[in-house]
């Protein structure tokens, strides 16, 4: 196979994930991956990201732990106090719950409490999404409380370019990373990112341009967006769709810039609506667009209720396609 | 216990300078506290000097010590100098933290001091992972982590030494058991008999030791260090104590046994320590009384310096959140 076959044959999410740890574990001997089965002889991870790291690296570089989360961020923690710069997986994003204390207490304030003289550059990989039936302790969508922490950023990619980009962007951050992947779209193919790609942190991406409607997403939610285009353009009304990537800090510039155009915008996200990360993005937008804004901001998200098994419970749960061509639709109405 | 690293003469002398400066920065911290001219939580460590004092000396500059919000003594001991430790306590910008950590938060890593944590237990998986990263590295550097005896009953001291033995990492679990959790009497919160006995379940050596006691501390603080230096893992060291004071100073301590408490005060280990150097030849009064001094003398600049350093700038309150300055 030639390069450029290789170059423009698509690749998954999950791929991008992959090859972007094993690149920074090439470029830089200080990268590190611990987790829950994610060494080769656990499987490479539960739906192997990790697979072929610890044959390729060593058992020493690529650890599989006990079930143990607040040890996994412990040991992340303390070896990036000292020079290293591990990947740790949290299993599942319900998961981090156990490891909160380390997360927010210790990562995310040990710079600001040392007074500069310490720093925690480690990546916190966790999983999450709804879609395969794991009810309510599987598949929440819990960013707004790690941006809602200071000393934390949190990206969300949507495709495995930026999945592979915001991998080594987030390795080589010298601050706590928690990147979020989503279950469902781990399977979804795309354009192959170049080698040594990054995507810098706290920077969005205007996926497509429009006129009437700026639509804010991010995470598998961002592809609902992209697939109501069409439902929108029948009714008249061009979207204008911000991949916002990196949670936080998020890029005002572009998404200021976009309003500012269409004077409309929409979030949309599959965590709860209320007091998510919707919420944040709005209320910075109506203080700088206060009376200039077309149309009320709409916030689109779960409702109020943990994740339901049911199938037609668990389906209605999560923004679509359809329900962000409603939403979007109606604020051009 | 093994008598194979029974410290010499010298040695000792090093763990009573430590003795010394611990509990002469106790009383200087109450005293500074009452006359009011510092505002600080203060977690008075008086009795539990001699642990952090004899584990110090079985390190290096080199070797980490991750401590909890009782830890200055354990700061102290590891090389803290007194001018960025008052400083900072102070919340001054000559702090070792630029005044933004206090009193719970102590760093100092050009002495291995890595992490202060305010959270029961938390210092135990933190430094497992620089013990990892001493394992990567191939160096031999030790990593202490200190806590209380009520920590041995939250979640992260489990977690930690479970891994720390499949992992072998070379870390030191000093657990400085001085009888009270907060408020709560040991045997009211804890299962085990002794907290050395956790160690069986994770595979490990545990031992119990008379903290108070500079040679049996000293010894098993070695044993521990000899051991993760060569590869072969951790160790849980439960050095036996007691708290002189409450939880926080200024609590009335009523939940406390007078009787207990006045027997353990009068068992106090520093002028005990100080009694037998003397008794024993291994430094003279006259010796011991100019070390104390100069303490004393050390302290007093320390306390001025800390009072004459500027507070921060209020735009310290935005730097250090991200490398890049904050973001939001």
């Amino acid at each position: 196979m030639s390069d450029t076959a290789t170059k423009t044959k698509p690749v998954t999410i999950l791929q991008a994930i992959n090859t972007a740890i094993a690149d920074a574990m090439e470029a830089d001997s200080s990268v590190v991956v611990l987790g829950e089965d994610v060494a080769d002889p656990e499987d490479g991870g539960v739906v192997g990201v990790t697979k072929g790291l610890s044959s390729r690296f060593g058992d020493h570089r690529v650890r599989s732990t006990p079930i143990a989360e607040q040890a996994i961020i412990g040991a992340a923690i303390g070896a990036s106090l000292v020079g290293y710069k591990p990947v740790a997986e949290i299993m599942l994003m319900n998961f981090t719950t156990v490891a909160m204390d380390m997360i927010v207490n210790h990562a995310a304030k040990l710079r600001f409490m040392s007074g500069g003289q310490t720093n925690v550059p480690i990546v916190v990989r966790t999983m999450t999404g709804t879609g395969f039936g794991s009810g309510g302790q599987h598949c929440d969508y819990l960013e707004a409380w790690f941006a809602h922490t200071a000393g934390m950023k949190v990206v969300a990619p949507s495709n495995p370019a930026d999945a592979y980009g915001l991998m080594r962007a987030a390795i080589d951050d010298p601050d706590p990373v928690l990147y979020i992947e989503n279950l469902p779209a781990y399977w979804t193919p795309g354009a192959p990112p170049e080698t040594g790609h990054v995507v810098p942190l706290g920077k969005a991406k205007v996926v497509k341009e429009g006129t009437d409607v700026t639509i804010v997403s991010y995470s598998r939610v961002l592809n609902e967006a992209v697939a109501a285009v069409e439902a929108m353009e029948a009714a008249g009304v061009s979207a204008e769709i911000i991949d916002l990537r990196t949670i936080s800090p998020w890029d005002r510039e572009t998404v200021f810039t976009s309003v500012a155009k269409t004077g409309r915008c929409l979030i949309a996200h599959e965590a709860v609506t209320q007091f998510g990360v919707g919420a944040e993005i709005a209320a910075t937008l109506q203080s700088e667009f206060f009376g200039k804004l077309k149309a009320p901001i709409g916030r689109l998200g779960a409702p109020y209720a943990p994740v339901p098994f049911s199938k037609p419970l668990e389906s209605a749960y999560a923004p679509d396609a359809k329900r962000i061509a409603e939403a979007a639709i109606s604020l051009k109405k | 216990m093994t008598s194979n690293y029974a410290p010499d003469g010298a040695t000792q002398l090093e763990i009573y300078k430590r003795v010394a400066l611990l509990k002469a920065n106790d009383e200087r911290s109450r005293k500074v506290i009452m006359n009011g001219r510092l505002v600080m939580p203060y977690y008075s460590y008086r009795g539990q000097e001699v642990i952090p004092s004899a584990m110090a000396a079985a390190l290096t500059d080199d070797d980490y010590w991750v401590t909890i919000y009782r830890g200055i003594h354990d700061m102290l001991a590891k090389g803290m100098p007194l001018n960025d430790l008052w400083a900072e306590i102070a919340g001054r910008v000559d702090g070792t933290c630029k005044g933004k950590g206090g009193p719970m938060h102590l760093t100092y890593p050009k002495k291995g001091i890595m992490v202060t944590t305010g959270i029961v237990g938390s210092s135990m998986p933190i430094a497992n992972g620089i013990a990892w990263g001493s394992q990567l590295s191939g160096n031999d550097r030790v990593t202490v982590a200190t806590f209380g005896d009520g920590a041995s009953n939250i979640g992260a001291f489990h977690e930690s030494l479970n891994l720390a033995a499949v992992w072998k990492l070379p870390v030191i679990f000093l657990c400085q058991n001085n009888l009270y959790g907060e408020h709560t009497t040991y045997e009211k919160a804890t299962s085990a008999k002794r907290v050395a006995d956790r160690a069986a379940a994770y595979n490990m050596p545990g031992v119990r030791v008379n903290g108070n006691d500079p040679i049996e501390m000293y010894a098993a603080a070695r044993e521990a260090v000899e051991r993760a230096r060569a590869g072969e893992g951790p160790t849980l060291i439960e050095a036996m104590t007691f708290r002189f004071h409450g939880h926080v100073f200024g609590d009335a301590d009523a939940y406390m046994d007078k009787a207990q408490k006045k027997a353990a005060m009068e068992a106090d280990p520093a002028p005990i320590f100080r009694a037998r150097l003397i008794a024993e030849g291994i430094a003279t009064e006259e010796e011991l009384s100019a070390i104390e001094a100069a303490i004393e003398v050390q302290l007093d600049e320390a306390v001025e310096f800390a009072l004459a350093s500027p507070f921060p700038e209020l735009d310290e309150l935005t730097k250090d959140v991200y490398a890049e300055g904050v973001v939001a």
